[in-house]
């Protein structure tokens, strides 16, 4: 009986949860989607939308892939630039022993308390003024701003795994700060860093209103922009914005899955150690 | 700071000078501590503090604040936002705190269907909550599809009405965050010495009561701490709302976030979509400081 019960939960949510993922694969497997029809079933297999994306062959595609690899240059970045500035800081706060450090800690969570949607109409002026209006880098240096305290929170407490004595030993052998971070701890933080470098990009491709308010061509645009535009028009192919829908989704899946393990070591070891 | 680590280098003088073990630094070490802070510390100077404080000053004129409250729709947004994030929240933290309980069994399909579990969470927000939004849409969304020819019933028109749009968002919301927080939980479980439950067991405490007098409690700390972030994480959600209702019904379900915005950018009033923001400062200071002082007090993490 309890085992009949733990199975129709399993079944619930297999069901809760595959039900928007399986409606994303039936949307793009239309073939026409003008005419959709209430399929519970993709009535035959029809790649004819997957093929218009490889070919950049409707005028909201014209700079699919351009702007996919905009999208995967601003996550790398962010990924890069939040795991540097993270274990830099938190190696500054939290292995050299440096007296009020926990103040600093304190500050960078407070970005915690700000809504980000509160901070964009702000953060869209001030970008003007640093005339980074329209760059990726505006995008990119948002990301790595809401990242960073996250990361910095899960490298303080990742880094309490390692000894100290570490440190010590390796002052005596005249080992420079500089040495000790490059030489020591990044190398013993590597699953923090995977699971946090994993977090920062799997948030920035999953940004959308910083994306929408800073980029406005279709040059500088990411995907998920140019998803958006899709909603402009009332003609607009649902079955082909499906499609890209799934196509901009499957990065992010693949480094969750390939990640796994990294991920769930490093984000609830730093998490839960009570 | 290249440039910084330079100098660091020519001041840095015979390292076995120094006694290690010493409680402070001092010295070269003290600039080193300059240059690991110097990126953190620009960016949140120029993409973070200036920001904000040009947001305050935006929105500091009591003037925008007796325009919001004339604004008819000013005050169901706001409440909006409460049921929104109240709701979502805690059935949120409260469903990953039970489904956590579910995923602790060691069997082989549980921990595959875990795996299946945390796809909402790797997906992007915008194709999820697009596919929500097209799940709901009339007649021929996937969802009054199988009421229809499953159950023979003839579904509503999901965004035709103020509850089940709102709930629509509330429902999307739920399913985009409660892997992760199920995942924390979970985690958080894990590190429950058996041996606690092995003395609960000797007293008697199993099933409910074990969760209520033993797990609960060990775990009180960690939910208040989730809860809490959540909350503040929510508040500033603009893609839920932004793409599963839109608003619908005539821009009856928006929430702060996307009023503020629109106020912002589509009605070209910044100031005006500032102080809209800023009008729920009143129960995000609070929350942010009991948070940060929880963190503080147990060490314990997120």
């Amino acid at each position: 009986m309890k085992r009949l019960g733990k199975i129709a939960l399993g079944v619930g949510l297999v069901v809760w949860t595959i039900m928007p993922i399986y409606n994303m694969i039936l949307v793009a497997l239309d073939d026409d989607a003008a005419e959709y029809s209430g399929h519970l079933w993709p009535s035959e297999m029809n790649f004819e939308s997957f093929r218009v994306i490889w070919t950049q062959d409707y005028w909201y595609l014209e700079h699919f892939w351009h702007q996919f690899g905009n999208s995967c240059f601003m996550g790398f970045m962010t990924m890069v630039l939040t795991v540097a500035i993270g274990s830099l800081a938190s190696f500054g706060l939290g292995r050299m022993r440096l007296r009020h450090g926990w103040v600093l800690g304190h500050v960078a969570l407070l970005t915690y308390a700000l809504p980000a949607s509160f901070l964009a109409i702000p953060f869209v002026h001030i970008m003007h003024r640093y005339g980074l209006s329209d760059s990726l880098w505006s995008v990119i240096a948002s990301q790595t701003m809401f990242a960073t305290p996250y990361a910095i929170l899960i490298f303080q407490q990742y880094g309490r795994l390692i000894p100290l004595e570490l440190d010590d030993a390796a002052r005596v052998d005249g080992a420079s700060p500089g040495q000790m971070y490059w030489r020591i701890y990044l190398p013993l933080m590597a699953p923090a860093l995977v699971a946090v470098g994993t977090y920062a990009l799997l948030l920035a491709w999953n940004e959308y209103l910083y994306q929408f308010l800073l980029l406005s061509s279709p040059q500088s645009m990411t995907v998920a922009v140019a998803l958006d535009q899709f909603f402009d028009s009332d003609e607009a192919p649902w079955n082909y914005m499906m499609a890209t829908a799934i196509v901009y989704s499957l990065p992010p899946v693949a480094t969750y899955y390939a990640l796994r393990r990294y991920m769930v070591a490093g984000l609830t070891m730093g998490g839960v150690k009570g | 700071m290249s440039g910084a680590s330079q100098s660091l280098e020519i001041g840095r003088v015979s390292p076995a000078r120094r006694p290690f073990r010493f409680g402070t630094p001092r010295g070269s070490e003290r600039a080193w501590i300059g240059a690991f802070l110097i990126p953190y510390g620009a960016v949140f100077v120029a993409f973070l503090a200036y920001p904000v404080a040009f947001g305050l000053w935006m929105g500091s004129s009591p003037a925008l604040y007796g325009h919001l409250a004339r604004d008819p729709k000013f005050l169901p947004t706001v409440v909006n936002t409460l049921v929104y994030v109240g709701i979502g929240v805690n059935v949120t933290m409260f469903g990953a705190l039970l489904l956590s309980g579910y995923f602790l069994d060691k069997s082989r399909w549980i921990k595959a269907l875990l795996v299946l579990f945390m796809l909402p969470w790797a997906l992007p927000a915008i194709p999820a909550f697009v596919s929500w939004h097209w799940m709901l849409i009339s007649h021929h969304g996937l969802v009054n599809s199988l009421l229809d020819q499953v159950f023979d019933i003839e579904g509503p028109i999901w965004f035709n009405e103020y509850w089940l749009a709102l709930g629509a968002n509330i429902v999307a919301t739920i399913w985009k965050w409660m892997p992760f927080w199920t995942l924390i939980f979970l985690a958080g479980r894990m590190a429950i010495p058996q041996d606690i439950y092995d003395a609960a067991d000797v007293d008697g405490a199993v099933g409910i009561s074990r969760f209520a007098y033993v797990t609960f409690p060990l775990l009180g700390n960690l939910y208040l701490i989730c809860t809490l972030l959540s909350t503040l994480w929510l508040i500033g959600d603009f893609t839920t709302v932004n793409f599963v209702s839109n608003g619908a019904p005539a821009r009856m379900t928006e929430v702060l976030a996307t009023y503020g915005t629109h106020l912002a950018f589509q009605s070209g009033d910044p100031p005006l979509g500032a102080a809209a923001m800023l009008s729920l400062l009143p129960l995000m200071i609070p929350l942010a400081i009991l948070l940060i002082r929880k963190i503080r007090a147990d060490e314990l993490q997120l």
